[in-house]
């Protein structure tokens, strides 16, 4: 799977990468092993006004298994390289290639990937794509790059929700996975919480609190087009999609105690599917459908149960610590990633396998909350405080490598990664 | 037979000067009954004894309603706007401490008074802890204020119980002083 490779020594921690607007990327920790890979500049990568090879690079850092580096020669895909040359300057890998501006006002983007280590080509693609989606198609690069160098599925193409509060505003954001790009979908002067990708990432699920409770909205991200899914008796949150796209389960506190029930994505009837006297909530659907995850403060303190989905008894699944919430499933359905209060105040990102077994703790900052899995399991995005102020935050699943984005005067919260769609 | 008809006379007049006292008694006395018209409020009336000085003067007959019902709601709603409308809570607890039992009379009396009046009630929590299981204790504390005014009297159409979580706090600070301040129902007419 892995190429020959140097070993390198372990990056500074802080290496920060140009980026656009209010958004650093910071990545933090050591990776045990990177691949070395040069991205030259793509041949008329200024004229369409989008750094094509400085996004390639950026994606390729933040998922901790490449080192990237510029290349001092000006390259595209058409380029005789010599091979040899790279080895020489320590290259394991060589992306090159091109943006060109069609007589339509599209682009036709082409780029080659080489193994300097076995002398051949590994990859030639060329695309047309609106201006409009040129970041889409470096972080599709990315992708292809990642995925033939390592055997993985990157997840650079992907989308990430969060919501933003600046005084009495928030905001409903959609971001690439790198932070930037960033696009409303929602403004209220009043709380957004609970934003929930469907599975073909067309929809997001929310919470809103614009009629002065909390309703559960389904919106089209392409439209904006916006509908109520749950707007019944008191409290309607914390919806969650089945990975069939045909239903969503949430809380809600119309019949007295916060419970689960689950709707058709449509809208009408809400089958209820818990029935304690306790406070159910949290649901998140493994990736088979078949068993819904939640939080329930049934035996005291919150902690994370499991219940079929077509109903029937619950049985417990954290048994470490006293209070356990916001529970996820990694796509394999193997990984729980939750959220742990221990000691005082201190709410920490925690990992255990759902069948049972050690608890791992993956962060030191004490104000975790949300985390998400990207789609292809291999990162978390969540959400905690440092110095004062809500930043988000990536990270590998040991814990080793972190990439902070950071915002200059905004809380962030609540993030969800979205699908492989793009 | 003289003797008979003395007693008979004064009787009659003994009758007549008890009828003369009493209220009117039809039955006893043969006098015409007048037929009174009603009282027009119009100018076009000119035969009325108390001449009003405008057109929409109260009518004489008109007979002020005193509704004590009605009375006893403006009265408790106006004890109640001078009520605090916040109901605070101990960490982690739902219980309704007695400090609080006067607010939720002033509002359930309202409540009974008239029953067209809606509340509604808004359980908060501080900001430690996540957001969706703040988000239903802060619906827990909501349903304790609104059962207690339930079982005080209002119907349970004329409450609902809504939550912020944490969402809403009072006081944006990170410390007791104010999470105290966030622990909250807070009481709203609708």
């Amino acid at each position: 799977m892995w190429p020959r490779r140097r070993i390198l020594t372990a990056l500074a921690a802080g290496a920060a990468l140009p980026a656009a607007a209010q958004f650093r990327i910071e990545i933090s920790g050591v990776g045990a092993t990177q691949v070395p890979v040069v991205v030259a500049a793509f041949r008329d990568e200024e004229g369409a006004g989008v750094s094509m090879a400085a996004i390639v690079r950026s994606d390729l850092q933040r998922s901790g298994l490449f080192r990237p580096s510029e290349s001092p020669l000006k390259l595209d895909e058409r380029s005789d390289v010599v091979l040899a040359d790279w080895r020489a300057r320590g290259a394991d890998a060589l992306v090159a290639g091109s943006v060109a501006r069609l007589a339509d006002g599209r682009f036709d983007v082409r780029f080659k990937l080489w193994d300097v280590v076995k002398s051949e080509q590994l990859l030639g693609q060329a695309n047309v794509v609106l201006a409009g989606d040129l970041r889409l198609a470096a972080h599709r690069i990315a992708d292809e790059v990642h995925q033939k160098l390592t055997g993985e599925r990157g997840v650079n193409a992907t989308r990430i929700a969060y919501v933003l509060r600046t005084g009495r505003r928030f905001t409903l954001h959609i971001t690439d996975a790198d932070g930037e790009g960033g696009q409303v979908a929602l403004a209220s002067p009043e709380p957004i919480i609970s934003p929930a990708w469907s599975p073909d990432g067309t929809e997001l699920a929310y919470v809103s609190f614009e009629t002065q409770k909390a309703v559960v909205w389904v919106q089209n991200l392409l439209t904006g087009e916006r509908r109520m899914l749950a707007n019944f008796r008191g409290s309607n949150s914390a919806p969650a999609w089945s990975p069939d796209g045909r239903e969503l389960a949430m809380t809600l506190s119309r019949d007295g105690p916060s419970q689960l029930y689950v709707m058709p994505r449509s809208g009408g009837t809400a089958r209820r599917l818990t029935n304690s006297h306790a406070i159910d909530t949290e649901p998140v659907y493994s990736p088979d459908g078949g068993t819904i995850y939640f939080v329930s403060d049934r035996g005291g303190g919150p902690q994370i149960y499991r219940v079929p989905a077509a109903g029937g008894n619950a049985d417990r699944v954290s048994f470490s610590g006293a209070y356990n919430i916001s529970p996820a499933i990694s796509p394999d359905g193997k990984l729980l990633a939750y959220i742990t209060r221990n000691g005082g105040n201190a709410f920490k990102l925690m990992t255990q396998e759902v069948d049972g077994g050690t608890t791992q703790a993956l962060t030191d900052t004490v104000d975790d909350e949300s985390p998400s899995f990207a789609p292809n399991g291999r990162l978390l995005v969540y959400a905690t405080r440092q110095q004062g102020r809500d930043v988000l935050m990536t990270t590998t699943l040991d814990g080793k490598i972190k990439t902070r984005l950071l915002t200059s005067g905004a809380d962030m919260r609540e993030p969800a990664w979205g699908p492989f769609v793009r | 037979m003289n003797r008979t008809r003395t007693p008979l006379l004064s009787s009659l007049a003994l009758a007549a000067l008890l009828a003369a006292c009493s209220s009117t008694d039809l039955s006893q006395t043969a006098a015409p009954v007048e037929t009174r018209q009603p009282v027009a409020t119009t100018p076009s009336t000119t035969n009325r004894p108390a001449n009003p000085a405008t057109a929409s003067a109260t009518p004489q007959s008109r007979v002020a309603t005193v509704d004590l019902a009605a009375q006893n709601a403006a009265a408790a709603a106006k004890a109640a706007s001078m009520l605090p409308r916040i109901v605070y809570f101990d960490f982690d607890s739902f219980v309704i401490k007695d400090e609080f039992k006067p607010t939720l009379d002033g509002f359930a009396k309202v409540l009974t008074a008239s029953k067209t009046k809606r509340l509604t009630v808004e359980g908060h929590t501080d900001e430690r802890g996540g957001r969706e299981y703040n988000l239903a204790l802060g619906q827990k504390r909501a349903e304790a204020v609104a059962k207690s005014l339930e079982l005080l009297g209002a119907a349970d159409q004329q409450v609902e119980a809504v939550s912020f979580g944490k969402e809403r706090p009072a006081d944006a600070g990170h410390d007791e002083s104010a999470w105290a301040k966030n622990r909250r129902a807070e009481l709203k007419e609708k």
